[in-house]
């Protein structure tokens, strides 16, 4: 499990870099995030949560059950919105209001 | 304290272009580790007087520690119809009488308190009608956890005198005269050895893992259920200081959702699922007890008897109730939500298979730590100690912890009063940054710190209790992985590094390895089983109320690991 960034979609603004709570990301030569040690990643999303575009995927690999699905969030005023995204491009929205308690 | 340079190769033949400068700090009261117990330090002093604070803090406090995904309940609360005296008799139970009551019950007495703080801060609560917090269990309340840690971290950026070093190592105490006065680390982002002076030290550095070899040991080595990036740093700081330490042998092994290594909780208790066997069968109903030892241990007990793999009955649960579930993990563990969605198989059609994790140090869920007082003092003076890295005092989960924070800052506030700032000589900080320095030079090792670490957990999986011998070890496997990790210091003590990120990691194998040697130490000397799985010494397979209703505390003495067993009868204090 671990993350990648879409360079294409990322701003630099480096809220990623700077969260990341195993200083795993880093800053490419053309000022875009990328992560330099994608074995060490818990997996806790707070790079997904800080990035103001969408441009980080949360992945499991196949050691873990992996089978190439990826989940980005998106967050609105109310909700953290968790896009699931197929390898063939199918996507699935998960709303979580954050004002809202777990029913478990 | 430091290890001379010499000892670490030190060359002047390699340069290095970075050099590493000293830079002093003064503050009141130094907090090393802004995770949820060092926050909440910051916040009670802030609240409670002028005094100037430094959090010290390896990755940046938004989303550092244990929360960092968040959390979907709290797991230490006082529901109706309990009291603080009955959740001291609970935690006694389930640690089987090896727990410090004076500490758990100044805990359970505070817990309620700072769970509607955490309220106040915006963490929002599953309520009834009448606006009572709804409990999921006897101990526990429900909540969004989602955003909890920069809930925490965004009530201690505004208040008082609070600066916050993110992104700075903390490595060794700085000790005069015996006494803890401040402490000294490294910045990752600049070549900087920060020497921070204090009146009073508040170590909440949280516990470790990474000790033992993981579930996933490929590409998904850090899915683990506790922080990976939780070092064991403040236990080893406090081991090389001379701190007594209590109960590393009561290692906390937790059971969960196979691969993922999420939470079961949520399902067991919020959906009510069972645990079942491949054959179908209810087996808890078939063990003594159901304990969260006990729980774990039947389940290893059932693989090892040809009926696994194990599961918790999930199916047949309704649509909703698959969807509430996909949400909460969202909330803490977004791993198991994606693993469900991305194999098509929710909990409503398909059981979710369970297994234990590998055996972590931490202070929060079973008693490992510092051997703290009431006052949360350890037993060096000006040092106190808060949350996963404070020992003697199990089930603390995110309140407790709060709780031992806010215990901690009252009496680093009332410590701090009669003392004065202490500094290091001119050549004592010289030595410090040329130690760092010297890391940086030397001979090129063949090795290199991951593989060291990768070292370090097949030598504790194999003969100190792990996943591979169903976390049963004997005195001799243990006798050989005192010498096999004390092989590893060497090697590792040889490592050169190239950048600081390097330099964080050979610190840190450093730390796991002086906490090995801690908790092997700890696994031999109590000559009985005392918790299925957690410590199971195959030599003495039985309890023995007789002999051993005793805490196994130590203390390193010239590099040496001195065991002192302390009665649970007597008194607490030291």
């Amino acid at each position: 499990m671990s993350i990648s960034i879409n360079s294409e979609q990322c701003r630099g603004c480096r809220n990623c870099t700077e969260v990341c709570p195993g200083h795993l990301l880093a800053m490419d030569a053309e000022g875009k995030a990328f992560i330099k040690y994608p074995k060490d990643c818990w997996g806790c999303t707070a790079c997904l949560k800080e990035c103001p575009v969408g441009a980080i995927r949360y992945f499991l690999g196949p050691d873990i059950g992996g089978k190439a699905m990826y989940v980005y969030t998106n967050k609105t005023n109310a909700c953290l919105e968790w896009h699931f995204v197929t390898p063939n491009a199918g996507e699935k929205i998960i709303s979580v209001n954050r004002s809202d308690a777990n029913k478990y | 304290m430091f290890k001379s340079s010499k000892e670490f190769g030190y060359s002047e033949e390699f340069g290095y272009s970075e050099e590493f400068k000293a830079q002093e700090l003064e503050c009141d009261i130094l907090i090393i580790g802004g995770g949820t117990a060092g926050c909440f330090s910051a916040l009670t002093i802030a609240e409670q007087s002028k005094a100037k604070v430094i959090i010290a803090e390896k990755a940046n406090i938004k989303r550092s520690g244990c929360l960092a995904a968040g959390v979907n309940a709290l797991n230490a609360y006082i529901t109706p119809g309990e009291t603080p005296e009955s959740y001291v008799e609970y935690v006694k139970q389930d640690a089987e009488g090896i727990v410090r009551p004076d500490l758990v019950y100044s805990m359970a007495q505070n817990l309620n308190r700072v769970a509607h703080k955490l309220e106040d801060l915006g963490v929002p609560f599953l309520k009834d009608a009448d606006g009572n917090y709804l409990s999921r269990g006897k101990h526990s309340v429900k909540i969004n956890g989602e955003n909890i840690k920069p809930l925490l971290a965004a009530a201690v950026a505004p208040k008082g005198d609070i600066r916050i070093l993110n992104r700075v190592n903390i490595f060794d105490y700085i000790v005069k005269a015996g006494r803890v006065v401040g402490a000294v680390g490294f910045a990752l982002d600049a070549s900087i050895v920060y020497v921070i002076y204090a009146k009073a030290v508040i170590c909440a550095t949280g516990g470790a893992a990474g000790l033992y070899k993981p579930n996933n040991p490929g590409f998904s080595r850090h899915k683990m259920w506790y922080c990976p990036f939780n070092t064991g740093a403040g236990y080893a700081m406090g081991i090389r200081a001379g701190a007594e330490m209590t109960s590393f042998e009561m290692r906390f092994i937790a059971l969960r959702c196979k691969d993922t290594i999420a939470p079961t909780g949520t399902i067991a208790q919020g959906v009510k699922a069972p645990q079942i066997n491949a054959d179908g069968v209810k087996y808890m109903n078939n063990y003594a007890k159901a304990t969260t030892p006990h729980r774990l241990h039947a389940t290893v007990r059932e693989n090892q008897l040809g009926r696994g793999p194990c599961y918790l009955q999930t199916k047949g649960i309704t649509a909703e109730q698959e969807v509430d579930l996909y949400k909460a993990y969202l909330n803490m563990a977004p791993a198991q939500t994606l693993r469900w969605l991305e194999r098509g198989t929710g909990p409503s059609t398909q059981n979710v298979e369970i297994e234990g994790t590998e055996p972590y140090i931490v202070g929060g869920h079973t008693g490992s730590g510092y051997w703290i007082d009431a006052q949360r003092f350890t037993t060096l003076p000006g040092l106190l100690a808060a949350g996963d890295v404070a020992g003697g005092s199990p089930k603390k989960y995110v309140t407790g912890c709060l709780v031992e924070g806010e215990i901690a800052a009252k009496s680093a506030l009332a410590a701090m009063q009669d003392q004065a700032l202490q500094s290091l000589q001119e050549d004592e900080i010289t030595q410090i940054v040329r130690r760092i320095n010297s890391c940086f030079r030397g001979q090129a090792s063949p090795y290199m710190v991951e593989v060291i670490e990768g070292e370090m957990q097949k030598v504790m999986d194999e003969y100190a209790g792990g996943i591979a011998s169903g976390y049963a070890f004997t005195v001799a496997k243990l006798k050989i992985a005192k010498t096999r990790l004390s092989e590893l210091e060497q090697l590792a003590l040889a490592l050169t590094v190239k950048d600081r990120h390097e330099l964080l990691a050979l610190f840190e194998i450093l730390d796991r390895l002086q906490v090995c040697q801690v908790v092997i130490a700890h696994l031999a000397a109590r000559r009985e089983t005392r918790w299925p799985c957690y410590q199971s010494n195959s030599d003495y397979p039985a309890k023995d109320d007789a002999h051993w209703l005793k805490y196994v505390n130590s203390r390193q003495v010239n590099g040496q690991i001195q065991i002192i067993l302390r009665d649970v009868e007597k008194e607490y204090e030291h």
